[in-house]
């Protein structure tokens, strides 16, 4: 088997608020194979966004090991990190404040090719430049060199980001919610977009959204993790988890979701929680962090035992109704 | 019947250093008694500016360049002319009559006063109910919001989650039974299973109260949740108007058929999704004729040089197109 290009191993991230103590993070093992789209979904609070920070080499873990193509991060040399913090790029969710805005597109996307050393001379960057920006679609190149980051639509920032991630050649991103923020009408165009990149570069994605149908249309042939309070509860091939989800919680996300159909979204059967109160991170439920919601709890054993990731057909889900 | 609220020809603009921001242009349509109504749009588009329209919430850089808004809270009633209220009269006819909740429920309190205080303040303002009897109209409130009056009404807003909170901000629009509710984006910033709790308390709250409901949202699937009839917004401007399930299963817009076409669902084929080309206007600098032609598939000669104006196909279903025949 190929080394894989991403591997978690029992990985958890704790934080401090206030003298507590907060798990984000609680033991994910998780493998993204070369050119594989990976999405993790969940609620706001899950832990997703924590995830990809680690991955991306932003946050280190608490405990458990991140690998990139089999060597751990935390055995690596600086300069093996920093090569490292190169092949992995992080796409943020607003391009409003991600995008420096006393600076015009062709400084923000020169700094980094020129601070790698990726060009030597000032026609080289210039040339690059141009054919990051075709990259991305903003064609032609020169109409938006010149320009500031307001004078773009949120679209257009938000390929001026991408094509930023791209200046240092990464093969694998993590894009966290970044087509949330961007209109309805042109997120399929920028989802495409790094879909092309996968299909060209060979590059592999770590896609975090909370809207599941946007992961199962990225992933398709990948697959979706669902987190649910800083554990990662369901993880399977992208259709298969939404035409057939196994977890409670997967399930009952599914059928809250409306969708843009009156007759299927009024007529889909409803899955009623046991209790609709969010747990707080502070004061995590004991055993499944999802048995005081569950639709589905069979008792004793939900209350006292974490449930384990379990093969399940071809998924992994974490819940004592899979034996 | 006469309708909660008719819209005629509302044209509202801000200023701003390059010139006029076309926010709301020549708007005409009806909010029907007890219907829920649920404009659709992107950002931009001119949702919340006409929805602070009808509040008279506008900014100061806004302006009003003429249109009518005529509100009837009974059949029976006198018409109320909005945009010449004034003074008193004005803040009575908000909340009394027309009530907008926000979509950021959080900024919408004062973080240092308890929700008792902040239902008193707006009863005190109307001069409605006080002390034991406000408490109890806010706990049937709160009840038909799905919340536990004990836990909330003595709670500071940061003590609740946005969930609650925007259920207690439903109920404070509710409190002094307006006839005509605004929700701009409700929950947007709301969570899954959050998000199907409060669709699910305003899809009850509809059948047990008498008020119409505005719906303004960007997300196409919680107008097909809840809507009796959808409104597509583009550009400032209404541009295809029916019943919900002629909307979604024969959009006659090119619009609102890129619109449905580009959002994923869970049940849909990855093919049949395409994404609108370019990007929405530049509202100081509207393009000519119909302004969706830069980005329209059906775009002829005659849509760059003349704006459609809405037609009507029979049933409600008004669209604004030269060529809906072939959309």
């Amino acid at each position: 088997m190929p080394t894989p290009i991403i591997t978690l191993t029992h990985v958890s991230r704790t934080f401090n608020v206030k003298r507590h103590l907060i798990k984000a993070v609680d033991d994910v093992s998780l493998t993204i194979e070369e050119g594989e789209i990976v999405c993790l979904v969940g609620e706001s609070g899950c832990g997703k966004t924590t995830t990809g920070k680690m991955i991306a080499g932003l946050l280190p873990p608490s405990a458990g090991t991140i690998a990139f193509r089999g060597q751990p991060l935390n055995q690596m040399t600086r300069e093996d990190f920093r090569k490292y913090r190169l092949s992995v790029q992080m796409v943020h969710q607003d391009p409003y404040a991600s995008l420096n805005p006393t600076h015009t597109i062709y400084d923000i996307i020169a700094a980094p090719l020129r601070h790698h050393q990726f060009t030597r001379s000032d026609a080289e960057t210039r040339a690059r430049v141009r054919e990051l920006l075709t990259l991305v679609d903003l064609t032609p190149p020169d109409d938006f060199l010149d320009k500031f980051p307001h004078q773009l639509s949120g679209g257009q920032r938000q390929r001026v980001s991408i094509a930023r991630a791209l200046t240092v050649q990464p093969s694998f991103i993590v894009a966290d919610e970044a087509v949330s923020m961007v209109d309805v009408s042109i997120r399929i165009g920028l989802l495409n977009l790094l879909t092309r990149f996968r299909d060209q570069f060979g590059m592999s994605f770590l896609f975090i959204t909370h809207d599941l149908a946007l992961a199962k249309y990225f992933a398709w042939e990948g697959r979706i993790g669902v987190m649910y309070l800083g554990r990662l509860v369901e993880l399977a091939p992208a259709r298969d988890l939404v035409a057939r989800p196994q977890h409670p919680y997967t399930q009952v996300l599914l059928s809250a979701i409306p969708e843009a159909d009156p007759q299927v979204t009024r007529h889909k059967p409803r899955i009623e929680l046991r209790s609709m109160d969010v747990p707080s991170l502070l004061r995590l439920p004991s055993g499944c962090a999802f048995h005081p919601r569950c639709p589905r709890f069979i008792g004793e054993v939900c209350e006292r035992v974490v449930p384990e990731l379990a093969q399940a057909n071809n998924a992994l889900v974490a819940c004592h109704l899979i034996k | 019947m006469l309708p909660t609220l008719a819209v005629h020809n509302l044209t509202i603009e801000y200023a701003a250093r390059r010139g006029a921001v076309q926010a709301v242009r020549n708007v005409t349509f009806d909010v029907r008694r007890g219907e829920v109504l649920s404009l659709i749009g992107e950002s931009g588009s001119g949702k919340t500016t006409f929805g602070l329209g009808v509040m008279r919430l506008l900014p100061t850089t806004a302006r009003i360049r003429h249109g009518t808004l005529i509100y009837r809270r009974d059949q029976a009633s006198e018409p109320v002319d909005v945009l010449k209220l004034n003074g008193r009269a004005l803040r009575e006819f908000r909340w009394k009559q027309v009530a907008m909740v926000f979509q950021s429920a959080l900024n919408s309190f004062n973080p240092v006063l308890r929700i008792s205080d902040q239902f008193a303040d707006t009863a005190r303002a109307h001069g409605y109910l006080q002390g034991n009897h406000l408490a109890q109209r806010a706990a049937q409130l709160f009840e038909r919001v799905r919340l536990d009056p004990e836990r909330v009404w003595r709670a500071f807003p940061h003590e609740l989650s946005g969930g609650m909170r925007q259920r207690v901000m439903i109920a404070l629009a509710l409190l002094l039974e307006p006839r005509l509710l605004i929700l701009d984006e409700p929950t947007t910033a709301l969570d899954v299973l959050t998000q199907r709790n409060i669709m699910d308390v305003l899809k009850e709250l509809r059948h047990q109260l008498d008020f119409a409901l505005l719906f303004i949202s960007h997300d196409l699937s919680l107008a097909a949740d809840i809507a009796d009839r959808v409104a597509t917004m583009y550009a400032g401007k209404i541009v295809e108007i029916g019943d919900v399930f002629t909307i979604f299963q024969s959009p006659r817009h090119p619009y609102t058929l890129g619109l449905i076409r580009a959002v994923p669902t869970l049940t849909g084929d990855r093919k049949d999704l395409t994404s609108i080309p370019g990007s929405p206007p530049d509202l100081i600098d509207l393009p000519t004729g119909c302004k969706f032609h830069p980005r329209c598939p059906l775009a002829d000669a005659r849509c760059r040089r003349e704006e459609p104006e809405l037609e009507d196909l029979g049933n409600g279903h008004q669209v604004a197109c030269w060529n809906w025949g072939i959309a």
